[in-house]
């Protein structure tokens, strides 16, 4: 009861904060949040990514390898066939691929997750670096769509309702993996295997069966993540252009304690520190050097980390291999 | 002697397969790869020059390797070597260049501390917010590294600029000449000191009680707690001497290789760090070998581009395939119970958090 009080009056300081801003310049605030959305985007994808292998007791570090090489192959899809959408499909099915890569690692070879996650990372880094290709460009990103009536409401409809196609499919994914989550069969199953995979075993899951597909269906959030950089918000690759929001995402898993809707508040949260990190480099409002402002994603998720002793629960299985008797 | 032929069996495999890999991806790429190799083995070890590269360039890795290889052996994943090591190359640099007026000795000394003391901080921070706080280092240690290159790169850009030639670069001034670190021969100093740093750390853990102590709570925390271990002052002191390899490593870049302070100079060391630290399977020695591995890689990766006209950048993708088959080599061994007695098994998965 207590938290949920709490959680109120965050809600309504940042409510106020937002009328406030919008009193003194209607302009900047809607500007600043469709930015926070935009970049808040990559970030509850990863954390949907991250969430969907813990929940079912694998942890993925991998995240920021996998939205990596979907990233580049999905630029370099449209590059070569000028068709968007093959290039969405083809990011997903990157983040599939590398999902299934970490899964072979993390749940048949049992392997050390962390380490397997790192193997993704330095490959992406490698495989992208080599194959990159300085002056090839694509057309056109995913332009915005305004959603006829909504888009017309005063801040909020330009900021929700006015986005390119990516945005909207994955609001949409948070509200399906939260149904999926706690009202199916197969999340009921997915949390039993990541909370007591003996027990869930014993009642006749496969739990290595779970945290493959869990793994996977996670990789193809990435892939989404990585198709989501290059072909709608930014419009072409650059080498590292993930920038450790991968890392970042794990944070935003954590802060919105496993769950997808919280988590995608979180991201809101990190998403409007880097929002501020362009927002004041480009008016350049204040007199601060950018790698300062730079820092601000960074510092905050260590604060956030730091800040969360005792207050959060892991899944209890997260992270360890599961031995079948 | 069958010993050290089993343990070294496993490392040269993942290398020759990553090799293997890497030879059909550039003939995939339309390159010759024996043409490739040959070239890179020539720009490795064709010349004294080329010996004197290989050697500069593993003495970073050595260093990084064993920052990594020491927190592994902790039960700790250093992943912000990369940082530390950025943050002591920049202090050796201010060090070099700023202070003037002492013997060559003393300078340098001055210079290597300096770097390895802030290398150590940086390092202790990770340390300290899992033993107080439960963040797990994983995650603050690359944040901490976005936040040591922002650092570099304002000082450098900024209050630290070389005013010279118009002051167009982003760089500190070169340091003095008497910051050098001095090359015998082929022999660069700082190699040496990478060796001896090598054989400390292999006595420490070896033959020390706190070296011990490290490689309990790197199995086992709890036991260790259990076993009277004063856990937390364990986890931050390696931490701490982590980043204290990690520092002297950047110093010595700057002192021995680059005489000064460039931001991009110093990228990927780190993370080599990791590869090499698990391709030396977190052992002294073996981090010195694999580090003359990849530094040579990195050496001849020059000719390589020149003579083969192949992107340096294959050797990024054959080191992640080296990493990956030398990280399912534990793996294979442990299914055929290959493992020898006595050898130490890796565990970094602890949860986030969970760290009572």
């Amino acid at each position: 009861m207590r938290r949920f009080s709490r959680s109120w009056v965050v809600a309504g300081v940042v409510l106020l904060g937002v009328l406030v801003a919008y009193g003194l310049s209607p302009q900047m605030t809607q500007a600043v949040l469709a930015v926070t959305l935009r970049q808040a985007i990559p970030l509850v994808l990863g954390a949907l990514c991250g969430l969907m292998g813990e929940r079912s007791g694998v942890i993925n570090i991998g995240i920021e390898g996998q939205m990596l090489l979907a990233a580049f192959l999905a630029f370099m899809t449209v590059v070569w066939t000028d068709n968007l959408w093959l290039g969405v499909a083809v990011g997903v099915l990157v983040g599939v691929v590398m999902g299934l890569m970490l899964a072979f690692m993390a749940v048949t070879l049992k392997m050390d997750q962390i380490i397997a996650g790192t193997v993704l990372n330095i490959l992406a880094i490698g495989l992208t670096g080599y194959y990159y290709q300085i002056g090839v460009s694509i057309k056109g990103k995913f332009t915005p769509i305004a959603i006829p009536v909504l888009s017309k409401i005063p801040l909020l409809g330009p900021v929700l309702f006015e986005n390119p196609p990516l945005t909207y499919i994955t609001l949409i994914l948070v509200v399906v993996i939260h149904f999926v989550l706690f009202y199916t069969p197969w999340g009921l199953r997915s949390r039993a295997v990541g909370e007591h995979p003996r027990a869930a075993d014993t009642l006749g899951i496969n739990v290595f069966l779970v945290r493959y597909v869990n793994l996977l269906i996670g990789g193809a959030l990435a892939g989404l993540a990585g198709a989501f950089l290059t072909l709608e918000a930014v419009g072409t690759f650059e080498r590292l252009m993930t920038n450790g929001r991968g890392f970042v995402a794990l944070a935003v898993m954590i802060f919105g304690r496993w769950n997808p809707i919280p988590a995608f508040l979180a991201s809101l949260l990190f998403g409007f520190a880097l929002a501020l990190q362009t927002q004041l480099q480009a008016m350049a409002v204040v007199n601060i050097p950018h790698q300062f402002i730079s820092m601000l994603p960074y510092i905050l998720t260590i604060l956030v980390l730091a800040g969360l002793r005792g207050r959060t629960r892991p899944p209890a299985a997260d992270g360890i291999p599961y031995e079948k008797e | 002697m069958r010993r050290l032929a089993r343990s070294l069996l496993g490392p040269l495999l993942a290398v020759l397969i990553a090799l293997l890999i890497g030879a059909v991806l550039l003939s995939l790429s339309g390159f010759d790869p024996v043409q490739a190799y040959l070239a890179l083995f020539d720009g490795a070890f064709g010349s004294t020059r080329a010996w004197q590269r290989t050697l500069e360039k593993a003495t970073p890795l050595i260093f990084a390797g064993l920052a990594v290889a020491f927190g592994f052996r902790g039960g700790l994943f250093n992943i912000g070597a990369q940082g530390q090591l950025v943050l002591g190359a920049m202090t050796a640099a201010i060090i070099g260049f700023a202070v003037s007026g002492l013997p060559a000795w003393a300078h340098i000394g001055l210079a290597l501390l300096a770097g390895a003391l802030v290398g150590a901080l940086f390092g202790a921070i990770p340390g300290v917010l899992k033993v107080y706080t439960g963040a797990h280092e994983v995650i603050t240690t690359i944040m901490l590294n976005y936040v040591a290159v922002n650092l570099t790169d304002y000082l450098s850009g900024g209050p630290l600029k070389d005013p010279a030639g118009g002051g167009v670069i982003a760089r500190t001034p070169p340091i003095l000449e008497s910051a050098q670190m001095p090359v015998w021969g082929p022999l660069p100093s700082g190699f040496v000191l990478s060796v001896l740093l090598a054989a400390v750390v292999y006595v420490v853990l070896n033959a020390t009680t706190y070296g011990f102590e490290v490689r309990m709570v790197g199995q086992n925390a709890r036991a260790a707690r259990y076993a009277g271990v004063r856990v937390a002052w364990v986890v931050v002191s390696t931490m701490l001497l982590s980043g204290l390899m990690a520092g002297l490593g950047g110093a010595v870049e700057t002192l021995g290789v680059v005489h000064r302070f460039q931001p991009g100079f110093n990228v990927g060391l780190g993370f080599e760090g990791i590869t090499v630290a698990l391709l030396g399977r977190n052992h002294p020695a073996g981090v010195i070998l694999a580090a003359l591995l990849v530094g040579a890689m990195k050496a001849g990766s020059n000719q390589m581009q020149f003579a083969a006209r192949v992107p340096r950048e294959i050797l990024d993708v054959i080191m992640a395939l080296m990493l990956f088959f030398v990280a399912a080599d534990y793996i294979i061994r442990t299914l055929l119970r290959l493992r020898e007695e006595g050898e130490e098994r890796l565990v970094l998965t602890t949860g986030w958090g969970s760290y009572e």
